[in-house]
């Protein structure tokens, strides 16, 4: 606690009180939106306008501006579904149980958008839409970790009860998340190698990699502003007694 | 339960480990690890100037290699987008007696290069330049 | 590059945007729906509110 500057501490205080939360988001929301259009649209226009085609695969290799950092995205936010989770089930922060829930529908909606573009890739290259090799099954095992963190959270009735649940089982599926990373060097795929976070040299032309990151920095915010747009439905509805709820009713009713 | 999860992966990894290794390479076949009548996956590059397409059907006749060792391979069927020489592909079927790989399915393996065909040309050229 | 020749994307079209396409499908519904959601579950509240204040 001593380590953490003060301003930032009580920011992180007010933050986990709801009705601060739900204000401060709606105003951070057109921001949010704002900057996400942007880069989303420089880029597109880099990705699909101004990049050349590659050598090898024409054209079609442009589905990697969605499929990649898609599949980024998908192993991104199960680290931060596992480690709000966490946090919910060692310090009881209603805020952190509603952030990991919040996530996971984001998380399963990347992961299923990273294994259709896959496939809509796979086809005309390797020749197949699908094959059982190591990193399309994780990634798929991947999608269903998501779906059963989804399932068991409306199967149980009491959302305290059921965020101690999800965070469990969110947590044992993290021995996944390096299986799917590694599996393209442990096993013989026929996904080929990693690209961009190959350390000794890049194996993308620069004129393909700036609109992929910029893709991938576009999915950042779009998480937030998803993974946002949920939590504040989260909220109401967990809250749905409490004063502040029943306060901002009655003012919009009259 | 925590235990109980970690167990049933470990489980899983390893059976994961012996039943997907993707594929055999053309040395494995060449000593003969690879199954006897049975369907296994073959990967490996394939020759230049080795495919030949005898007939005007759709049946190919190519050579794999990883480098040491070579296997004939032979396919009827619509090829990849990607096959060509000096491509690597995964097939997948089986061994007849003659020791030729006879594939029912072939797979483009490419690798993991993104570049315009340009720079590819221009990386070409500096190669066969610093050969004497 | 022409208009059309940036559709067809050298052949690749059908690919190329199908997964354009239900990449952005999926995201939309994903901020969309939480929000319609939340309107509709505050009008349940404002109406439970008005019953009990009769």
């Amino acid at each position: 606690m001593f380590l953490i500057p003060d301003p930032v501490g009580r920011f992180f205080h007010r933050m986990a009180s709801p009705p601060h939360f739900y204000a401060f988001t709606e105003k951070l929301m057109p921001w949010l939106v704002g900057i996400f259009l942007i880069l989303l649209a420089c880029g597109l226009y880099g990705g699909l306008y101004l990049a050349p085609p590659d050598y090898q695969q024409g054209d079609s290799y442009r589905i990697i501006y969605i499929h990649v950092p898609s599949a980024w995205m998908s192993l991104f936010i199960y680290i931060v579904m596992a480690t709000t989770g966490a946090i919910g089930l060692i310090w009881r922060i209603k805020l952190a149980e509603i952030v990991a829930i919040s996530s996971a529908s984001v998380g399963a909606s990347f992961t299923f958008i990273a294994l259709v573009t896959g496939s809509l890739w796979g086809k005309p290259m390797w020749g197949a839409w699908w094959v059982w090799d190591a990193r399309l099954t994780s990634e798929l095992v991947l999608l269903f970790l998501y779906l059963g963190v989804i399932g068991l959270y409306n199967a149980i009735d009491d959302k305290r009860t059921a965020s101690k649940a999800v965070a469990i089982l969110a947590l044992v599926g993290v021995v996944n998340i390096p299986i799917i990373h590694y599996s393209v060097e442990w096993w013989s795929t026929l996904h080929q190698g990693p690209t961009v976070t190959k350390m000794d040299k890049p194996s993308i032309h620069v004129s393909m990699l700036v609109p992929l990151l910029l893709m991938a920095l576009a999915f950042k915010f779009y998480y937030v502003i998803a993974m946002l747009q949920r939590a504040r439905l989260e909220l109401l509805q967990r809250e749905r007694t409490a004063n502040w709820v029943k306060k901002m009713v009655t003012e919009q009713v009259q | 339960m925590v235990a109980g999860a970690a167990l049933a992966t470990a489980f899983a990894l390893k059976s994961f480990n012996e039943n997907l290794m993707y594929f055999f390479s053309t040395t494995d076949v060449s000593a003969g690890k690879a199954p006897k009548d049975a369907l296994f996956r073959l990967g490996g590059m394939v020759v230049k100037g080795s495919v030949q397409r005898p007939g005007d059907g759709l049946t190919v006749h190519f050579k794999l290699t990883d480098f040491s060792k070579e296997v004939a391979v032979e396919y009827t069927g619509i090829l990849p987008d990607l096959f060509r020489e000096g491509q690597g592909i995964v097939a997948n079927g089986k061994l007849d007696n003659r020791g030729v790989f006879v594939a029912e399915e072939v797979l483009a393996k490419h690798d993991e290069n993104y570049m315009p065909p340009e720079v590819k040309a221009s990386l070409k050229a500096a190669v066969e330049q610093k050969k004497p | 590059m022409t208009l059309q020749e940036f559709f067809a994307m050298g052949g690749y079209a059908f690919y190329v945007w199908t997964s354009y396409g239900i990449c952005f499908l999926v995201l939309l519904a994903n901020i969309v729906l939480p929000i319609i959601r939340r309107k509709q579950f505050l009008r349940q509240l404002a109406l439970k509110q008005k019953r009990q204040n009769l």
